[in-house]
């Protein structure tokens, strides 16, 4: 989703002849000035998968704290503020280390691991505890019971995954304020429906960024204008169905990110179970994993396609389809190499990530997958926002459906699912997701006033689905 | 060469001796309601007026408007329009931020009849034309402007107001049903939306220029619950992303007929006795060649919707999308009924939904029992059949 | 739609009748709820034609507008709706009181609220005529400014607990045909809660009060499990499930056909003949096109005749009088069937025992109403209520509707096994038999001390899809807590093992009874109501630039009261 006619783009990509460095750091550069000119009361910023989201978070944060300026940071959930809190300590450790990164939690959280022994990150429940820190990192929902206190700056993080309720909540604590997000991702949600709301610039049921733009047009809006996740087989198809307007483009070039197998595993490795009838699912099913992972290794993209029919979300056949795949990607032995990062190395069960758009998916492709499913990462869309792996492997939202809801078509979801790989993405879908797309009927309500959402759901279903009937395999 | 000559001689059978009807901005933008419906596609190709199709084969259509809301409609029109438009010009003054002072109003549909599309095609073109590249901003009534549809050329009714200033274009809705305090039924703001892109893209493509005419469309209501007119401007990127995909990919009309026995007609005429050219027994028939695909929104939008209801009973489309997609895509509600009781045998494609109907129908038929008894429910036997032993009541509760 | 009402829906096709989709009436039922079927002129902007409303289904009022074009005549008609509906309300503020237990303090991390601004002045300035305050009311809800009109947005504060020292002991309950029946009832409340009662264009006194009062009925029927205004179709199809779409249940007639139908009749059959306008005349608001074309328009014109001649000629009252009766008794035929058809469903819903949580709902509405009675009665209350939600406003009621509506689930869920059923079939909830308890189990907790958490084991062949760390509790032992440790399968269905808190009193060894036995059949469900959590928003004064600043202060403007409304 993104926010048309409201804010003043300012960056965004350039041409191809700057390097991707170069054009990066140019829109950096421009967004730390912005932020710290005092001109504006907000900042926002659009990152593509993979722009650099967290780095830009850091060097933004402690940039501030080196100059001596406290500032608060907000994420929107506990492992976020975990993941910048690391961040923030690594990279304060340093630049200055009697900087201290405080982590503001609620009563009885318990840090994790990867936080124990860092010296300058103070945990606590509240402010008191923290004894002010150079930089206070929590959660939006945190944030909303800090009382009388202020600060000048601000941070908040996956700013389009937070509802705008949740800034009202916390817009008093500070000054001026970076927001960094992806507009691409999933749009914040709740369970009530309502249309009372709808077309007031203050909508609580849209996200903080819309809310925020719509309230105040002069603001300035930067796109971070590289992607650094992303192979260059992903560039177009995510580019053009989820950020049409402003674009990104890849920092590796075509052949830059390689994957290879080294070993061709057995059948075996197909132990994805014997179906209800007693049949097994094997003899042509396995040549045609294979050949749709060395699609996917040649090209960046595969897709699996089941032969037509209607199901239940948990597709017995593509759930094993999934699972299968995933068993002989790890099995052929997967190298992945990425010349722009000079590197190689074995694709693990831990670099591997398995999407769906249903929590009854996710539980049924991990059982399929068997001990496997405790190191490869199985997940909801929702819960795969902000992460990467080397390869992913996708239970099409649409697979085997008859009927495409607005759940299943939002664009969001397709666009976390098919944007979290560097290497290479497989997906599994049953035929006749194009038919469904067609007949698909149009008749969401319009409401006045409220801005359009960009990309439609169905138009950048569209758009994949064409891409990815060009490295198809059929089972 | 196209095969013009033959599919409208092929669709004119079809139709028989009754004029066509002409595609409107309604019927075009219902393309996007039920894209999947042949029956629709070729009843709208052949332009059968459906509505005494329908009642003539048993199903009349419940559509039909109230003259209040008709006489409201053209009073509120007529008011808009007033004086060379000098209302609307207020409004799109305020809403585009324009000197408008100079507008004039131009109305390219005085006086036509029905009969003489071309040359009043033609000259509503000259005039859209020339104004692109004029000065002076001028509103454009009734202009009639032609569609490419599935093959063929189509008129469009002339329902529309076109504004032109410093050659750029915005379609101007005016709508009867009010804005208040900011917000529209959602539904209503939605078919204006998608008729009005209907126009924007006819008149994109008479203008040959896509940047010529504004994807924003001004929508003029009712304020609050006055005769005041306020106008809104509706964004409609989406609704022509939707009509340009569907007109791209509708099925050449001629695919379609080919499916069809070449004797097919629904000739709704009547015979010099006065009794029908096609008896309602072989209207029937005929329809029934033409594969319709029924949801119980078609009820709301369609005049055969009663007609394809009824062909549909006894499948699990008629329950609704979300009924059918509780029940894992099983077609009827006859099959349905049996992989929850178990009296059918699922086949490998259905042993999933099979599996989840049983459950669905052993915890319904326990919580029946767990109500009845108010305490925890035990497992429910299985009767030979397979029904539950202690089956819903047959009734409607106590 | 879950799997069982889908599978309900399926028995009802097949059996020619609507199946039970809950087994306890979740709706609250006043003893004299206030029936209201309204028709509006089609065209117009919800302009009222006609309705029928009462308490006696005996006894209704019937309502009409002669010329609905006619803004004098449509307040007319707001007034005399005005005047059974005010009395209603004052018949439910006059059965009593009951105190209201002191909110616990610091039960709740609730954030204060800092005192809400008050609007700048007073439109109506109408709230007179009421009765006397209750005994021991004292200001109730404050005001809160809207976007662009009259603060007084009262009814979106979600104070969690009471404002009001006592509550009234019942509450208006009004029952409208459909969806579009509440709809009638938030527009007709928009359309009369500005105007004025004095002045140039003053409208008698009842008018902005009737609108206060319909805009806050219809503000309550957004909240999940309010029973101030429901919708007949809603009520009934969260009962029944029949054997047609949802979209066709909308039809009141339609949807009673399947669950009552005539003697002699299958529901299908009956469903049928219901959508026949002329033998089952809409449920309105909207009236049937036929019926406005051949029926209405004569009338109409005939009292637009006699209306001219009367003011022509200064006499003609007669004509006035018949055609006026002319358009009462067309109305009626429309409004008849759907009042008949309206009580035939109250009675077919009160049939159903009362669900255990209905009570709780019930009196939060009373609550609800005692506070906005004391509000309009305030000396610095009565402002009509926002036109639009302000961003504080409107972020307040979105939490409370949030955490009102996973109540309502999971209230409902407990309280009744058929609803229960729909999550069995999710695995958000199952069915076991206890097949292994270790009630003296004890353990340390993060402090380190000894606690007593007894172990269950429990068999289902329910498909149980529960994350192992899922709290779940069971509607039979609600005092107590289960966490999933586990969930293993096992021949032809689940193994759940459950850590048990709560519910087990304070000695170390859990007296007998308060730990399920092994044998025992037990549902659980995962639909809970966790801790309600509100953020600390703002008082409107303080909106945020992130959210458009501050709105500016309401100054009441004559064009409030003039409004055009023709």
């Amino acid at each position: 989703m993104s926010v048309t006619g409201a804010g003043a783009r300012v960056t965004g990509a350039g041409g191809r002849l700057e390097s991707p460095a170069a054009a990066a750091e140019r829109v950096i550069t421009a967004i730390l000035a912005d932020f710290r000119s005092g001109r504006h009361r907000g900042v926002v910023v659009d990152s593509p998968p993979g722009a650099g989201k967290s780095t830009l978070v850091v060097r933004a944060a402690t940039g501030l704290a080196v100059d001596g300026e406290r500032l608060m940071i907000v994420a929107q959930t506990n492992e976020q503020v975990d993941d910048l809190v690391e961040k923030l300590a690594v990279a304060l450790a340093d630049q200055a280390p009697d900087l201290r990164v405080g982590r503001l939690g609620r009563a009885g959280y318990v840090p994790p691991p990867r936080l124990d022994g860092l010296p300058n990150v103070v945990v606590g429940s509240d402010l008191k505890s923290l004894a002010d820190p150079d930089i206070t990192v929590a959660t939006a929902a945190k944030w909303a019971y800090v009382r009388d206190s202020a600060w000048r700056w601000a941070i908040v993080d996956e700013a389009y995954q937070m509802r705008s309720d949740a800034l009202l909540a916390i817009a008093r604590l500070f000054e001026q304020a970076l927001f960094v997000g992806d507009p691409g991702q999933l749009d914040p949600f709740s369970t009530v429906e309502n249309d009372r709301w709808r077309g007031l610039t203050w909508d609580p049921m849209q996200s903080a960024v819309a809310v925020l733009l719509r309230s105040n047009h002069d603001l300035p809006v930067h796109n971070l204008p590289v992607s650094w996740r992303l192979p260059r087989s992903a560039e177009r198809v995510v580019a053009d169905a989820f950020y049409p307007f402003t674009g990104f483009r890849t920092g590796n070039d075509d052949g830059d990110r390689r994957l290879t197998f080294t070993g061709r595993g057995s059948a075996g490795d197909l132990a994805g179970g014997v179906p209800a009838g007693g049949v097994p699912a094997r003899g042509a099913g396995a040549g045609a994993v294979d050949d749709v992972l060395d699609v996917a290794a040649a090209t960046g993209w595969g897709l699996l396609e089941l032969p037509p029919r209607y199901t239940l979300r948990t597709d017995a056949e593509a759930v094993r389809a999934v699972a299968d795949v995933t068993r002989r990607l790890l099995a052929r032995g997967a190298v992945a190499s990425a010349l722009d990062r000079r590197d190689e190395h074995p694709v693990t069960a831990g670099q591997v990530a398995v999407g769906a758009a249903h929590r009854d998916q996710v539980a049924a492709i991990r059982a399929a997958l068997g001990e496997l499913a405790g190191d490869v990462v199985v997940d909801t869309a929702n819960r795969l926002q902000g992460r990467e792996y080397d390869v992913t492997v996708v239970l099409h939202p649409l697979s085997g459906r008859r009927d495409a809801t607005a759940f299943h078509l939002e664009a969001g979801r397709l666009c976390v699912l098919a944007s979290r790989h560097r290497q290479a993405c497989v997906v599994v879908a049953r035929a006749g997701i194009r038919e469904l797309l067609d007949t698909h009927p149009s008749h969401e309500p319009v409401h006045l006033r409220e801005p359009v959402r960009f990309p439609d759901g169905w138009a950048a279903n569209q758009t994949v689905l064409a891409q990815l009937e060009r490295h198809a395999v059929r089972l | 060469m196209r095969h013009e000559g033959k599919t409208e001689a092929r669709l004119g059978r079809i139709r028989g001796s009754e004029p066509p009807r002409r595609h409107n901005a309604r019927t075009i933008a219902a393309l996007t309601s039920n894209p999947g419906c042949a029956r629709r596609a070729v009843l709208d190709a052949a332009g059968v007026d459906k509505e005494r199709l329908a009642a003539r084969v048993g199903f009349p259509a419940a559509f039909g408007q109230s003259q209040f809301a008709i006489v409201r409609g053209n009073a509120f029109e007529k008011q808009v329009k007033a004086d060379g438009c000098a209302e609307l010009l207020r409004l799109l003054r305020e809403l585009l931020g324009l000197d408008l002072e100079q507008a004039t109003y131009r109305d390219l549909g005085a006086g036509e009849t029905g009969d003489s599309l071309h040359p009043r095609h033609a000259a509503a073109r000259a005039q859209l034309a020339g104004a692109a590249e004029g000065a002076r901003p001028t509103v454009f009534d009734h202009p009639l402007l032609r569609l490419d549809i599935a093959g063929q050329e189509v008129y469009l009714e002339p329902d529309l107001v076109a504004f032109q200033h410093g050659g750029a274009f915005h379609v101007v809705e005016i709508k009867s049903f009010p804005v208040i305090d900011g917000q529209a039924d959602g539904e209503k703001v939605a078919a204006a939306a998608i008729q009005s892109a209907v126009y924007v893209l006819a008149l994109r493509r008479l203008l040959g220029r896509a940047d010529a005419v504004s994807h924003e469309v001004v929508l003029v209501c009712p304020k609050d619950f006055s005769n005041v007119p306020v106008a809104t401007t509706i964004d409609v990127r989406r609704q022509l992303l939707v009509l340009e995909h569907q007109l791209a990919r509708l099925t050449r009309i001629d695919t379609l007929l080919d499916a069809l026995p070449d004797d097919l007609t629904l000739d709704l005429a009547e015979n010099g006795a006065g009794g029908p050219v096609v008896t309602a027994e072989a209207l029937t028939g005929a329809l029934g060649r033409v594969a319709a695909r029924y949801a119980p929104g078609c009820l709301s939008t369609c005049e055969l919707a009663f007609f394809c209801r009824r062909e549909a009973a006894g499948r699990t489309a008629t329950l609704g999308a979300g009924v059918r997609e509780e029940l894992g895509g099983v077609e009827t509600i006859d099959e349905a009924l049996g992989l929850a009781h178990g009296t059918l045998a699922p086949d490998e494609e259905r042993a999933e939904a099979a599996a989840m109907l049983r459950t669905a129908a052993r915890v319904y038929a326990e919580g029946l029992q767990a109500a009845s008894a108010a305490v925890p429910p035990a497992p429910v036997a299985l009767t030979a059949d397979g029904e539950p032993a202690a089956p819903p009541g047959a009734g409607a509760g106590p | 739609m879950s799997a069982v009402e889908a599978y309900a829906r399926l028995l009802a096709a097949r059996a020619g009748a609507a199946q039970p989709v809950a087994s306890v009436r979740h709706v609250h039922l006043s003893e004299r709820p206030l029936v209201l079927v309204p028709l509006t002129m089609a065209g117009e902007a919800n302009a009222p034609l006609a309705a029928l409303v009462g308490t006696d289904e005996r006894a209704p009022a019937l309502l009409v507008v002669g010329q609905p074009r006619d803004r004098a005549l449509r307040f007319a008609f707001a007034s005399e709706l005005a005047g059974i509906l005010l009395a209603h309300v004052e018949r439910c503020a006059a059965a009593g009181t009951e105190p209201v237990k002191p909110p616990k303090a610091a039960a709740r991390q609730q954030p204060a609220t800092a005192p809400a601004g008050r609007g700048a002045g007073r439109a109506g300035a109408a709230a007179g005529g009421l009765g006397g305050a209750p005994a021991g009311a004292d200001a109730a809800g404050t005001g809160e400014q809207g976007t662009d009109g009259p603060g007084a947005d009262w009814e979106a504060e979600a104070a969690p607990e009471p404002a009001e020292p006592v509550r009234f002991l019942d509450a208006p309950q009004v029952l409208v045909p459909n969806r579009a029946g509440i709809d009638f009832v938030r527009l007709f409340g928009r359309s009369t809660r500005f105007r004025a009662t004095t002045g140039e264009h003053a409208v008698p006194a009842a008018v902005p009060v009737l609108g206060r009062w319909l805009t806050y009925l219809a503000g309550r029927a957004e909240h999940p499990g309010s029973a101030s205004l429901v919708a007949m179709t809603e009520a009934l199809t969260l009962h029944w499930a029949t054997g047609q779409s949802a979209l066709e249940d909308a039809n009141l007639a339609a949807l009673m056909a399947w669950i009552d139908p005539p003697a002699g009749l299958s529901g299908p059959e009956a469903a049928l003949l219901a959508e026949d306008p002329v033998r089952w005349p809409p449920a309105g608001p909207a009236t049937d096109p036929q019926f406005d074309n051949r029926v209405l328009a004569p009338a109409i014109r005939a009292y637009d005749a006699a209306a001219a001649g009367q003011a022509g000629s200064g006499g003609g009252d007669e004509r006035l009088g018949e055609a006026l009766a002319e358009i009462q008794r067309v109305a009626r035929t429309q409004l008849e069937p759907t009042w008949r058809l309206m009580w035939r469903a109250v009675d077919r819903l009160r049939a159903l025992p009362a669900a255990a949580s209905a009570p709780r709902r019930w009196e939060r509405d009373r609550a609800r109403f005692t506070a906005y009675y004391s509000y309009l009665r305030d000396s610095d209350g009565g402002l009509p209520q926002a036109r639009r939600d302000g961003a504080v406003a409107a972020a307040r009621r979105l939490g409370a509707l949030e955490r009102e509506l996973a109540e309502y689930e999971a209230d409902r869920a407990f309280d009744d096994p058929l609803v229960l059923a729909g999550h069995r079939v999710t695995g958000e909830a199952f069915v076991g038999t206890v097949v292994g308890a270790d009630r003296e189990r004890r353990r340390p907790n993060e402090r380190g001390s000894l606690v007593t958490r007894p172990l269950v084991q429990l068999r289902t062949v329910d498909p149980a899809r529960l994350a192992t760390g899922t709290r779940v509790r069971s509607p039979a032992r609600p005092g107590q807590t289960g966490v999933t440790l586990a969930v293993e399968p096992a021949d032809d269905g689940f193994l759940v093992v459950l850590e048990l808190s709560g519910g087990m009193g304070r000695s170390k060894v859990p007296p007998p009874g308060s730990v399920p036995k092994v044998g025992e059949t037990l549902a659980y469900t995962s639909l809970l109501v966790e801790g309600a959590f509100s953020a600390g928003l703002p008082a409107p004064e303080d909106t945020p630039w992130t959210h458009g600043g501050p709105p500016s202060p309401y100054e009441p403007a004559e064009q409030d009261a003039r409004e055009l409304w023709e």
